[in-house]
């Protein structure tokens, strides 16, 4: 393995104004998936519209190389969980999510899709979609502006640049012991069975003084 | 019948499921698959349903011959949180039922109180809440006509050309309310925030150049010859039906039955407005689509009227409660004209700061259920445009 960053930024500037390019596997790879984000064309509730206008004109999602939406999960790297996941709803939501080939990332957009957002205490809402998904990326708001959906982008463009190749660091694709599918779970009489998946979610402790 | 290929409904083996709609033409299949059907489930995640709706589809060939739409993926227990929460606090709920057009369901809701209470409106309130009614229209209108057109196969670019101009609209919300789509802004006896004469004036300008960009967008769509062939005979609902089903707003004046709300109650102040009803004649998805074009041309004629006549004064009644608001026992229903349909509330009142039972008649929900009627004997893929200009917005479907 090589160690990080072998030559400085202003020695490899200079290289390049000699016509010589360095780069490493590592980055070139990342750098090329990072700016061709596909998302899977998803829509579940409110921020759909915003996710919709995101793609639009004004806002303009392509600038980021994120606007082929996919409306099939088997073609798409990204899922942006735009909306209250229901109960109904959420069994459907992590077979996507298992549909979707690795690498593969999530946004959960909005509040409702963080923690339930003002439907929380309802008795049909998932109270957030990160019990049973891994996600990578949350954005507040209800529903969040365009720009902070880009902003999202480019904090999870950011993330996947700083993604290894090798290493115990690596990124999760690579990993031979890596998850492969989630926990899909039932639409039960009362909740859903299990309610979360233990692999990605514990209820939060309380630290308690002894 | 001139095209032999086509058969009369009852020529096909279940009679009975298709002798109810005359516009089911079907055409039956002769060779030895010949009663072979085929389930097909579309949904909840597929592009054109519009989030997360689903449609059990059985299939002869290509042909439908039965359809089973399939709700409740997005149901968030509006009613339930609304009986638990004050009047003033299901307000916000109410933005998120069709959250294309929270302007129309605050109103809704409001006058659904504003009855409950008998609490009276000022004189700009009742203005600024036809104006920004009305530019709601227009932009679910717009959209509505761009997610169509993404049914039929346009790939996003009608959709564009609304999103630009929803864009302004927005702008205009955000600047009176503090929010893009979810605006929060009717309250009990008035509205939120008093309108500047900055902010009438940009409405004013962006209305008068409203039918410029219609008829740039029409140039591009209505007589485009795939929108005519695709849409025209398409879905056709029967007025007796329509009737019979509750169907409501465009979709019902599509089918021929003249009934608006703005013109039936009168709610507000929309008797001095001067304006007309669309009306078709044919209940086919072209005429859906005619409605809706229609309706925003008389709808820049209301906003116009109305910003030429808005008073000056306060929006908000002083006499009026916000905290701690108990109405007294009773019951109310308030209802409007939303773009969608008819919209409305239904409260009673127990003397409690909650609503004893609070109940929303959701008018794309009510539209949605006739969906069947108009796709058998259709294709699947005349079954998206049906979906599509029905007008659904699964917030409110299943609420």
């Amino acid at each position: 393995m090589t160690p990080e960053a072998p030559i400085t930024d202003n020695e490899r500037e200079e290289l390049r104004r000699q016509g010589i390019m360095l780069t490493s596997l590592q980055e070139i790879y990342n750098w090329g998936r990072s700016n061709s984000v596909w998302p899977l064309q998803f829509g579940l509730a409110c921020c759909a519209i915003e996710m919709i206008a995101t793609a639009t004109a004004r806002f303009d999602i392509a600038r980021f190389g994120a606007e082929v939406f996919r409306p099939s999960p088997r073609q798409a790297d990204l899922m942006i969980v735009s909306g209250t996941v229901t109960k109904k709803m959420a069994p459907q939501v992590i077979r996507l999510w298992n549909q979707m080939p690795e690498p593969k990332y999530c946004i959960a957009m909005g509040a409702c899709a963080i923690s339930g957002g003002p439907f929380k205490q309802g008795y049909n809402v998932l109270k957030g979609i990160d019990r049973f998904i891994p996600v990578d990326i949350y954005i507040p708001g209800c529903p969040p502006r365009p720009e902070a959906l880009l902003n999202g982008l480019i904090e999870l463009q950011k993330k996947i640049r700083g993604e290894k190749l090798t290493g115990p660091n690596a990124a999760r694709h690579l990993r031979p012991d890596g998850p492969g599918e989630r926990l899909v779970p039932e639409f039960g009489e009362h909740d859903l069975n299990p309610p979360h998946d233990p692999e990605v979610w514990q209820a939060p402790s309380l630290p308690r003084k002894t | 019948m001139t095209d032999p290929e086509i058969a009369s409904p009852s020529a096909f083996p279940e009679p009975s499921v298709l002798a109810t709609h005359s516009a089911a033409t079907v055409r039956p299949v002769h060779d030895e698959f010949h009663g072979d059907l085929l389930e097909v489930s579309m949904g909840p995640q597929h592009p054109s349903t519009h989030g997360v709706f689903r449609m059990v589809v059985t299939l002869d060939g290509e042909v439908i011959v039965k359809l089973k739409p399939v709700f409740g993926y997005l149901h968030r227990n509006h009613e339930k949180l609304g009986e638990n929460t004050t009047y003033l606090g299901s307000m916000p709920y109410t933005d998120r039922l069709d959250y294309l057009c929270s302007m129309t369901n605050n109103w809704a809701y409001a006058l659904a109180v504003e009855k409950l209470a008998g609490q009276p409106v000022p004189e700009r309130a009742e203005y600024v809440r036809v104006i920004l009614a009305e530019m709601t229209r227009l932009v679910n209108h717009m959209c509505l006509v761009g997610f169509l057109f993404n049914d039929l196969g346009t790939s996003f670019t009608p959709l564009l050309y609304a999103f630009r101009e929803r864009e302004k609209f927005i702008d205009l919300f955000e600047s009176l309310s503090g929010s893009r789509m979810m605006c929060n802004f009717q309250r009990f006896g008035g509205c939120r925030a008093n309108p500047s004469p900055e902010w009438l004036g940009a409405v004013s300008k962006l209305v008068d150049g409203f039918p410029k960009f219609l008829d740039e967008y029409e140039q591009l769509l209505t007589g485009n010859e795939i929108l005519l062939a695709r849409t025209q005979g398409v879905g056709c609902l029967s007025p007796e039906l329509a009737v019979q089903a509750g169907i409501t707003g465009p979709m019902l004046r599509a089918s021929g039955v003249g009934y608006d709300i703005r013109k039936a109650d009168g709610y507000g102040i929309y008797p001095r407005f001067d304006f007309r009803v669309p009306i078709g004649a044919h209940g086919d998805t072209y005429d859906r689509y005619m409605m809706r074009i229609l309706e925003m041309r008389e709808s820049v004629k209301i906003l116009q009227q109305a910003l030429r006549d808005i008073p000056a004064g306060p929006v908000m009644d002083p006499k009026s409660r916000l905290r701690n608001f108990r109405p007294k026992p009773g019951e109310a229903y308030g209802r409007i004209e939303g773009p969608k349909g008819e919209i409305g509330f239904y409260l009673i009142s127990d003397g409690s700061p909650n609503p004893l039972r609070y109940r929303v008649r959701a008018p794309s929900f009510v539209n949605l259920t006739v969906i069947e009627d108009m796709c058998l004997g259709r294709t699947v893929a005349d079954s998206v445009v049906i979906l599509g200009s029905v007008d659904i917005v699964l917030g409110e479907v299943d609420r």
